[in-house]
């Protein structure tokens, strides 16, 4: 093959026009409160913090930071929503409100996929194709278990564990909001959430959905704030659930300060997963899955594919392809219904990504990036691939958490594997072969909680997710999503 | 079925190491294209694109020349009410009527600008000995016609007799002399889209100018999954040996908006150096009144009737 006569020129004649999604149906207001026993109520300390719109640095809202008082406040009233309504009600009586919300949420959708970009910076196809409809298929998954937890677990008695407290992150606002609700309440239990700082809008709409859906007051309760917000949740004695997303670093201080206590825990964690390509998949495939493995939602996945594999024998051609499928990614606008990669969630999460690109090329890997123009105001970053690199590498080891992906290269199925599970992550993996075998040979031997053949980054809530190793410990979604829930005995 | 010798220069391409093709994979792929909006000014601009890359076709056996004078006034003369538009790229009929369009396109001083495309190889079937469809595509290219439009054998293609469809498209080839050559590989009968990107390859290595997806005689004709396994076939193609083969989806494309998923996929799939009539064509007979019909409503805002574009 020879690159410098055949190259494809992407840079067309014809180009898009903006195509904008408008945002005249919506609503966001100045200020939010803390939604506490059914009602949006101002924070104790009088706290507030700003929601900026990362594809323009501009304030949307707003927030109320929730201290340690508050966050008393939303448990006690979680502990009284559970002793007085939510435990004594008919579980097909929970099932309905659980439907209730999940079809608000469907007929909603376009609003809360306005909010969710504006506040996140994700493109608009993704959430309004991929966040909301997932979010309210949990909601509707779950909704149907409410009156048949014994039947999921046949022999066992179950009940509900109480009160549980929820860390979600800014990747996926709505979604993990949607994960980690819909299976409490389903089981029985009330709930105290936490969004995350960046991205609270959101969530604290799904608090409007809940309060307008008429659910008992305290059975939702949602503290907004940062990582002390979230340590006070944490440390809360009457808490008898810790369900948390996020970095490994904050899981293993959480793990920390509840050992030893009675509180359960669940913990979905950071992830550097192996996308594993034989030189008998179906290549143009392949790379199609590498750009939906590491690109999709900017990279801001925990189960991203941001380790790609290649067998030799292909690898050029591979990365060609690649190369030449990255300039057509159009970057910009998160609003714009042809972006195809938003905008970096903060500018704290920007200056991350970008030490790694420092780094990757300090320790000799080569860096190449598409060559999208990028908005002058905003936190962007270009699809980035680094090449030369080996397992010795930072950008090949630790969770970027970016558009950035760490391509190297094995000759025999066992190389891959070895360089597959060697790392302390162990959440998704990748398999691309058009033989059978060598699937459930690689899907067998990955320790990883989550492994697609001949595709990436797919979800359903019937499926469980969750990881090996650092990448966290027990399991969302499916059968085993209740499991996290409940008392069996 | 004798098979004739090879006068191509290249030889049999190793169709067991063509690159696999998950249909899975290839169907999302085209969801994607099918998602991007495209608006305003950028809308027009692929009308006109789409209407310039049209081969105006008629391939019934009820053609006559008045029919097909017919059909070269149509592409001549679009719609001369809105100024500015491009002529279609070329008007594709059978053998017999080259010389009744070719006379109708010359006698308007479009020789050169609008082609003649004719099929030819015993279309649709194929099914004629080779030296039959050598001559009727020697007296195509006599009668005048600057591309012809072949058919592969698909029996000796689906009994794995590579051999013979590479030899007869490379004879094919040769006959065609100066002639452009579209290789119809009529998608609608090889089975899996596996067997699509074998035919593209096994069709450029033996010479075709383009390939094409379908006579328009056999469903489904054109669709979007086997019209991006052939681009990539095309851009592997270009990869390995850097030359520049075209591509035809034919049949089915009959609205605006499809050409202009189309017309999407090939941006993305190849780039600019395909984005023009020379490399990329549809086989198409009702595509350009609904090209037009969209084109006014662009610079109107409203709908006319489908009695004020001229049926030919």
């Amino acid at each position: 093959m020879d690159e410098t006569t055949s190259k494809l020129a992407f840079d067309t004649d014809w180009q898009y026009d903006p195509a904008p999604e408008s945002t005249d149906h919506i609503r966001i207001d100045e200020q939010y409160e803390l939604f506490i026993g059914g009602e949006f109520v101002a924070p104790k300390e009088g706290r507030y913090f700003d929601s900026i719109n990362p594809a323009n640095e501009q304030v949307l809202a707003r927030v109320a930071a929730a201290g340690k008082d508050d966050v008393a406040r939303a448990v006690k009233a979680a502990r009284k929503a559970y002793q007085t309504s939510w435990s004594t009600l008919k579980p097909a009586e929970r099932g309905k409100y659980i439907y209730r919300i999940a079809r608000v949420l469907q007929e909603r959708a376009r609003e809360f996929a306005v909010i969710e970009t504006l506040d996140g910076g994700k493109p608009i196809r993704e959430s309004r194709d991929i966040d909301i409809p997932l979010a309210a298929a949990h909601f509707f998954y779950y909704a149907g278990w409410a009156d048949k937890l014994e039947y999921a677990f046949p022999g066992k008695q179950v009940a509900a564990l109480g009160v549980a407290g929820q860390i979600i992150p800014w990747n996926f606002p709505l979604l993990m909001a949607a994960w980690k609700i819909a299976p409490a309440l389903a089981c029985g239990n009330t709930v105290v959430l936490k969004p995350a700082e960046t991205t609270p809008l959101t969530a604290l709409k799904l608090a409007e959905v809940i309060r307008d859906a008429g659910l008992p007051p305290g059975v939702v309760n949602i503290v907004t704030g940062a990582g002390d917000t979230g340590a006070a949740l944490v440390d809360h004695p009457d808490i008898d659930k810790i369900a948390f997303t996020g970095s490994t670093a904050v899981g293993r201080s959480i793990q920390k300060s509840l050992a030893g206590t009675s509180t359960k825990y669940t913990l979905e964690l950071g992830g550097k997963a192996a996308n594993i390509i034989f030189a008998d998949a179906a290549i143009d495939e392949a790379v199609e899955g590498i750009v939906n493995g590491i690109f999709f939602n900017q990279g801001h996945v925990c189960c991203a594919g941001s380790r790609l594999l290649v067998q030799e024998s292909v690898a050029d051609e591979v990365i060609r392809k690649l190369k030449d499928r990255m300039e057509s990614l159009i970057v910009g606008d998160p609003m714009d219904k042809n972006t195809d990669i938003g905008a970096i969630n903060s500018p704290a999460q920007l200056a991350k990504i970008e030490d790694y690109l420092r780094i990757g090329q300090a320790e000799g890997g080569e860096m190449y990036q598409s060559s999208a123009t990028l908005p002058t105001t905003g936190y962007w970053c270009r699809p980035t691939l680094f090449t030369g690199v080996s397992q010795s590498n930072r950008v090949v080891q630790e969770e970027i958490f970016g558009p950035v992906l760490a391509i190297q290269t094995f000759r025999t199925l066992e190389e891959g594997l070895d360089k597959a599970n060697n790392t302390p992550y162990g959440l998704s993996g990748g398999v691309w072969t058009d033989k059978g075998a060598k699937i459930f040979k690689m899907t067998r031997a990955i320790r990883a909680g989550v492994i697609w053949a001949n595709t990436f980054n797919k979800f359903d809530p019937a499926s469980p997710f969750g990881g090996y190793k650092e990448s966290g410990m027990g399991r969302e979604g499916g059968l085993h999503g209740l499991d996290a829930y409940l008392e069996l005995s | 079925m004798s098979t004739p010798a090879s006068t191509s220069s290249s030889p049999l391409p190793r169709l067991d190491l063509v690159s696999r093709v998950d249909q899975t994979g290839v169907e999302e792929r085209v969801a994607r294209f099918c998602k991007r909006s495209i608006k305003k000014a950028s809308k027009m601009q692929a009308l006109k694109l789409a209407l310039g890359m049209i081969d105006l076709t008629t391939l019934e056996g009820q053609d006559t020349p008045g029919k097909v004078r017919q059909l070269c006034q149509k592409a001549i003369h679009l719609h001369d009410s809105i100024p500015g538009l491009p002529h279609v790229a070329a008007v594709c009929v059978y053998p017999v009527m080259v010389g009744v369009a070719r006379k109708a396109l010359d006698d308007q001083g479009l020789a050169g600008e609008i082609k003649v495309a004719s099929v030819a190889t015993a279309f649709p079937s194929g099914m004629s000995p080779l030296h039959i469809k050598l001559e009727e595509t020697k007296i195509a290219v006599a009668e005048g016609a600057d591309e012809i439009d072949m058919v592969i054998s698909r029996g000796a293609f689906l009994r794995g007799d590579y051999g013979y469809v590479f030899d007869e498209i490379a004879a094919v080839r040769d006959a065609c002399g100066e002639a452009h050559l579209k290789v119809i590989l009529e998608t609608g009968e090889l089975g899996t889209l596996d067997q699509v990107r074998r035919a593209s390859v096994l069709a450029m290595h033996a010479g075709a100018d383009f390939i094409k997806t379908s006579t328009g005689k056999i469903q489904p004709a054109a669709t979007m999954p086997v019209t991006l396994v052939m681009l990539q076939a095309i851009r592997d193609h270009y990869y390995e040996t850097g030359r520049q083969v075209g591509m035809k989806p034919a049949g089915g494309i009959s609205k605006a908006k499809l050409a202009i998923q189309y017309l999407v996929m090939l941006r993305e799939t190849l780039g600019q150096a395909w984005m023009a009539p020379e490399w990329f064509r549809f086989g198409a007979s009702s595509l350009a009144n609904d090209l037009i019909m969209q084109i006014q409503k662009q610079q109107t805002g409203v709908y006319q009737s489908a009695d004020y574009f001229s049926k030919d």
